[in-house]
């Protein structure tokens, strides 16, 4: 057991570094995540602002030089082909300063998918415009009665000669209004065991028919949207993997590091602020005079970002030594996104009053209102990619053994 | 980076697991329970011949110069086994100060007859007030060249029944001093209390009893914090192979127990218990490790010193948590004396109190951050 680099690891952290030193632009260098860049890199493509789509594209091609707009891609599509110790450290490090990333959904879902199961065309057609930011992707999954059960989707394509005919609706579809392409789970096959009718698909998100609809989140962020088809038609050939075996091809992964690191280090460098920011003259004007129960209880949410940090050093060695893992992956969702929450409630707890402040602007906004603010933006970590029920599910009966209810 | 086991550790980890389930089986738990001694000499010299008393010892003083961590990988497997006796007390009380702290007689004195598991230690620590700082040694320490004589009250002694000698910490004109003292004289008096974990923790009066100086005169309070950290990771690791092991009998007992036509293991009720019991369990074992890591590897300081509280308090509230589902997984059933879950929930309590609870950590955690 060991929680230091070894040689190799330190110097490949080190050419991180100084890249980062050298080519991150300024106005992504405050370390943090604010309002300002919380649209990510993919909002600063799409800007009105010139100099903030320079900044995206600058950004992005220095990344691009080095093969780390996708790190995790074999070198003969572009990526960087790193191992997962060397992908752990470049996320490791790129969370570290807050450095907004592109790629996105086409990078972290589309990309990899192609990759194993799309033609030598689909892959010539796409993978490029991902690693050149020119198309942004998002994801067509859920759906108003396909949540958890997502297998019992409905929106229905219909084969017509060269083109499938889609009708229906998804839900979710996060940066939706940002995207360029949609790839979707669609059912072909009514008639099929649930996870046998589905197909996998690629759409223009502009294409005739198709509608989406801002779904304004309970921190009246325009996050998700509703994704709307109707008789939206699309070649056949962008039907990715056999007709009906979509499901299989959407559960595809590639060998990426799934430590799931990004978090542990936003919740440590949140708590690392609040320190700083309690020993200003204002940070100790907000702090509520009873504070000595939040304070241990800050205390416990350090000791649990600590054993999340763990959760994914743990994830990483066992793919450093060439292992899948099975049950710790859906423990470090479950527990991270459970931390978040615990500590955006404590770290709310330490204004008190003051901590129902929304307006970021507002003099009586202690530290911008990013804990209120986190207090309801994390509500919804719990539920997405796997509810906590669905991961303790998981974890009982895929990791335990226990027999399925 | 790496969290898994070395080749070294695995070997270690799995002749210990051999060898305790063969030698220290349920119901060898249960005899010592009853015993008034509380360990087997028998059992004990076979652990001397595994290498284990003298594992941290090294080869010059007959032992067989493992690290620290090597000693959590074993220590865990202690706690699955849930080994009664006096082994902590001994390798964590006594071996350990006397090599942090011992002058080069005493190590060749104590060291090999520790190895040869010819001695048994034990470390007098708290008192009264049952304080885990340094204001709670309020024994009196009096000095007279490399002798210390102690005057006072020790309480929750671990197997001071059965140690030939004892670390006594007590306080002199300049501050806390050790001393290396023998049970065997006039000015000591043990008597057993009855714990929950009906282990042998005892109360030792201590009347002029006479000892070695170890360490110097009024040093003892500074000399005794790395011992403390790592007697304070071992029950970590012994909690968490202890509540591994309830965790594994409760997940079993949800497979086979039927009611309303299928096993309860099936109900998502008990499934998701079971779902947070390995988080806790897993969580408990890597913050543990990296404490224990901290120690080997010589890390800084400060960061040794907040990895061993966080352990500790994480782990004492975890296993805690652990142990609870156990018993409510189990039903009835568990709340007799006769099911072996039981004799893990008794025993978590005891490591969870040692060496401070979650609530004395946490403070001291608090504190180092800043907070």
């Amino acid at each position: 057991m060991d929680w230091s680099d070894s040689p190799e690891q330190a110097a490949f952290r080190q050419q991180v570094k100084d890249f980062i030193q050298k080519e991150l632009p300024e106005r992504y260098r405050s370390g943090e995540e604010s309002e300002e860049l919380s649209g990510g890199w993919q909002a600063d493509r799409k800007s009105d602002n010139a100099d903030h789509r320079n900044t995206a594209i600058a950004w992005a091609d220095s990344l691009a030089k080095k093969g780390w707009i996708a790190p995790a891609w074999p070198k003969e599509y572009g990526g960087a082909g790193l191992s997962t110790i060397e992908q752990f450290i470049y996320n490791q490090e790129m969370a570290e300063v807050a450095a907004p990333m592109p790629g996105g959904m086409g990078v972290s879902m589309l990309g990899p998918t192609l990759i194993v199961h799309g033609t030598d065309e689909q892959k010539a057609e796409h993978l490029p415009k991902i690693l050149s930011g020119e198309v942004a992707w998002a994801q067509g999954y859920s759906e108003p009665g396909a949540g958890s059960d997502l297998a019992s989707l409905q929106t229905r394509a219909v084969r017509d000669g060269d083109e499938y005919v889609i009708n229906g609706q998804k839900i979710w579809t996060s940066g939706g209004h940002l995207a360029d392409w949609l790839f979707a789970l669609v059912r072909t096959d009514p008639e099929a065991p649930k996870h046998r009718g589905i197909s996998f698909v690629m759409m223009d998100i502009k294409s005739q028919g198709l509608s989406l609809r801002p779904l304004i989140n309970m921190g009246w962020k325009h996050h998700f949207n509703e994704t709307f088809f109707e008789d939206v038609r699309i070649p056949v050939k962008n039907r990715i993997g056999e007709e009906n075996r979509g499901w299989y091809v959407g559960m595809t992964l590639l060998d990426f590091e799934r430590s799931g690191i990004a978090g542990a280090i936003s919740y440590k460098r949140g708590q690392d602020q609040i320190k700083k920011f309690l020993d200003t003259a204002e940070g100790k004007a907000f702090k509520r005079v009873d504070a000595n129960m939040v304070r241990l209880e800050l205390a416990d949410r350090a000791i649990e970002t600590e054993v999340l940090f763990n959760f994914a050093f743990r994830i990483v060695s066992i793919q450093n030594r060439g292992m899948v893992p099975n049950y710790e992956a859906s423990v470090n969702k479950m527990f991270g996104s459970e931390v978040h929450q615990r500590l955006a409630r404590s770290e709310t707890k330490l204004w008190g009053l003051y901590g129902n402040v929304w307006d970021p602007k507002s003099k009586y906004a202690p530290m911008g209102a990013q804990h209120v603010q986190d207090y309801v933006g994390s509500v919804p970590h719990t539920i997405f990619s796997g509810s906590s029920e669905i991961q303790r599910n998981v974890i009982a009966t895929r990791g335990l053994g226990l027999p399925r209810g | 980076m790496d969290l898994g086991l070395s080749e070294q550790q695995e070997l270690l980890k799995n002749a210990a697991r051999e060898f305790l389930e063969n030698e220290c089986p349920e119901q060898h738990v249960r005899d010592m329970e009853e015993d008034d001694k509380g360990y087997s000499p028998v059992l004990w010299q076979q652990m001397a011949e595994q290498g284990w008393q003298g594992l941290l010892i090294p080869e010059e003083h007959g032992g067989a110069g493992f690290d620290f961590l090597d000693l959590s990988v074993l220590l865990e497997e202690f706690g699955r086994a849930l080994v009664p006796g006096p082994f902590m007390s001994t390798v964590l009380g006594g071996a350990v100060p006397i090599m942090e702290i011992g002058s080069d007689a005493q190590k060749a004195e104590f060291l090999p007859k520790i190895a040869s598991g010819d001695l048994i230690f034990t470390l007098a620590l708290t008192e009264p007030s049952a304080r885990f700082d340094e204001v709670g040694v309020q024994a009196k320490a009096t000095v007279s060249g490399n002798e210390v004589s102690f005057t006072g009250t020790k309480l929750f002694v671990p197997d001071a029944n059965v140690a030939d000698y004892m670390i006594v910490a007590g306080r002199s004109g300049k501050g806390v001093t050790l001393g290396i003292v023998a049970t065997a004289q006039p000015g000591v008096k043990v008597t057993q209390l009855q714990t929950i974990a009906r282990d042998k923790q005892c109360e030792v009066v201590l009347d002029g009893a006479k000892g070695q100086l170890l360490g110097a005169d009024g040093a003892g309070w500074a000399a005794l914090q790395p011992v403390l950290q790592k007697y304070t990771v071992a029950e970590c690791a012994y909690l968490v192979g202890l509540s591994q092991m309830d965790f594994e009998i409760a997940v079993d007992y949800a497979k086979e127990r039927v009611q309303f036509g299928r096993p309860i293991g099936s109900f998502q009720a008990i499934q998701h218990k079971c779902a947070d019991m390995v988080t806790d369990v897993d969580g408990s074992r890597f913050i543990m490790y990296k404490a224990a890591w901290a120690i080997s590897s010589g890390q800084p300081a400060k960061d040794t010193s907040i990895a061993v509280n966080m352990a500790k308090a994480w782990c004492s509230e975890a296993t805690r948590r652990v142990v609870a589902h156990g018993q409510q997984i189990h039903g009835g059933i568990g709340f007799t004396k006769d099911y072996k879950i039981q004799l893990f929930f008794r025993r978590q309590k005891r490591a969870e109190l040692a060496f401070g609870d979650a609530d004395f950590h946490r403070e001291l955690v608090a504190q180092q951050l800043g907070l």
